[in-house]
């Protein structure tokens, strides 16, 4: 193997002024060999555009089922330094709050056991510690254990649980998604960590419609801060905004989905029974517009990116649910997978799961009456008949 | 790929199951476990005999939640759970037990 780097393709992604992977990867080459033959085989795959990485692999740590994705490449001769380039998946601390004690530490180790190189973070959620060999699972699962480090999720396994910064710095919060995050991580250890699902369950929490951990679209389950009474309003505060010229007409009225805002005057009149919760006016005119009182969150079952059948968005399950404790949440949660358990086939998501044996049928399953919010569409056959119209007819 | 054991050859795949179903008797798992770090008790057997047995009935090994259910059908709830196949088989019972029981590699996305 020579020592010389050549990569013209990757060097094109150097060029422009935002941040680069290439500028990281070349700086850890010339620590870590490994990650020369990482940029190596990436140029390759630039250049004959196909990937070289084989799928999966049989890699684990003793006693768990996942936590560790197996990579290996295709062509170990050519790149022997990414032979076996495995991914670790860390749990990371609810909110992604981690101190520069904490960040260090998990460099050092990362430093001394892998690539050095990290990805902050996944789409997962987890931090991910990206490439070591097989040698080297136990030593870092050993030295993060030791720091109170722990895997998270990977395979058919509940995913690590995660969720928006919450009301730790957000005043949209609406329930406190970093205490229920952590309290999930801990009460499903089991489930975490040895895969015993159908397929992957992943849950996201997001304080307020905003949802920006993208639960609507990214996690079997989402569970949303939502509010059930009125948009609390400031009008002082509002009038404020008016006089330094807004244009609210056209930003804030205009943008609103269900009309249900107007203004007269300097006063702000919002028709909350209409209220989709879409958040822009609150995200607009922050001084003078904050969520209900009556808080809690919204729960949507089903999201999921395409792979086995197309992608899918999150539907309402429950529009309202109290988050003063997380009893609730947890026998939802539990009813759910034991249907789904009974139900689903193999490598079959929740949403996919529903949308084969339809909603009514899973909605009964798990002990949920049917509201209006689980409508996706109002019905346009008249000709429909219920149980309650064959018992009149006899 | 392949080991050698009581003078006879065995085949095996990259990740050292057994190619041949035949080829399986007590003997050789008890080598392969040995090979694993494992020492087969009773409690082992239980899991291997039931894998076999599935095998031999559909063609495919069990998915986790199956050999759960099973086992807790057979054996009571203490030991149809993933924590307890997880002290028995501590790489996973999907991927330790079944090379054990001399099935081939469980596949599926890791």
């Amino acid at each position: 193997m020579s020592d010389d780097l050549k990569t013209p393709l990757l060097d094109e992604l150097e060029k422009g002024p935002w941040p680069s992977f290439v500028k990281d990867l070349k700086q850890m080459a010339s620590k870590k060999p490994m990650v020369k033959d990482l940029l190596r085989q990436l140029e390759k795959s630039y250049r004959d555009k196909r990937g070289y990485w084989k799928h999966g692999g049989l890699v684990g740590i003793m006693g768990y089922g996942g936590g560790v994705i197996g990579r290996y490449t295709a062509l170990p001769d050519e790149f022997p330094g990414v032979s076996h380039f495995h991914t670790l998946r860390v749990n990371q601390p609810s909110g992604w709050f981690y101190t520069s004690k904490a960040l260090n530490e998990l460099m050092d180790i990362w430093d001394a056991h892998g690539s050095g190189l990290l990805n902050v973070h996944g789409s997962t959620g987890d931090l991910v510690f990206l490439g070591t060999v097989t040698d080297e699972l136990e030593p870092t699962f050993r030295d993060l254990t030791a720091k109170d480090w722990d895997l998270g999720g990977s395979g058919s396994d509940l995913r690590t649980p995660s969720c928006c910064v919450g009301p730790a710095r957000c005043e949209n919060a609406c329930y406190d998604t970093l205490a229920l995050t952590y309290d999930l991580t801990h009460k499903y250890q089991d489930e975490l960590h040895r895969p015993m699902f159908n397929y992957k369950y992943k849950i996201k929490m997001s304080g307020c419609p905003n949802d920006c951990t993208a639960a609507i679209a990214r996690s079997d389950m989402g569970i949303i801060g939502i509010w059930k009474d009125d948009i609390q309003v400031d009008q002082a505060a509002f009038a404020e905004y008016v006089d330094s010229g807004m244009d609210i007409q056209g930003s804030v009225v205009d943008k609103c989905p269900t009309g249900c805002i107007s203004v007269e005057g300097k006063e702000i009149k919002i028709d909350n029974s209409n209220c989709v919760k879409c958040m822009h006016c609150i995200n607009t005119l922050p001084k003078a517009l904050r969520v209900g009182k009556e808080r809690g969150a919204a729960v949507t079952i089903g999201a999921k990116a395409p792979i086995v059948e197309g992608a899918l968005f999150g539907s309402v399950m429950i529009p309202f649910m109290k988050m003063d404790n997380f009893e609730d949440m947890h026998d939802l949660i539990e009813r759910i997978w034991e249907f789904w358990d009974e139900h689903g086939k193999n490598r079959e998501r929740i949403g996919e799961c529903v949308e084969r044996i339809g909603l009514a049928t899973f909605i009964e399953g798990i002990g949920l009456d049917p509201v209006p919010q689980m409508v996706k569409q109002p019905r346009d056959n008249p000709y429909i008949f219920y149980e309650e119209y064959y018992e009149e007819e006899s | 790929m392949g080991f050698e054991f009581n003078g006879k050859f065995y085949e095996t795949d990259d990740d050292g199951y057994l190619t041949n179903l035949d080829d399986w008797n007590q003997e050789v798992a008890n080598y392969i476990a040995q090979q694993e770090g494992i020492e087969m008790t009773e409690s082992h057997w239980e899991v291997v005999n039931f894998l076999r047995d599935y095998y031999s009935e559909y063609k495919i090994a069990p998915m986790i939640k199956i050999l759960i259910k099973e086992m807790k059908k057979m054996f009571g709830p203490e030991k149809g759970n993933n924590a307890y196949l997880y002290q028995l088989y501590p790489a996973g019972p999907a991927l330790q037990a079944c090379k054990i029981a001399g099935l081939p590699k469980p596949t599926g996305c890791v």
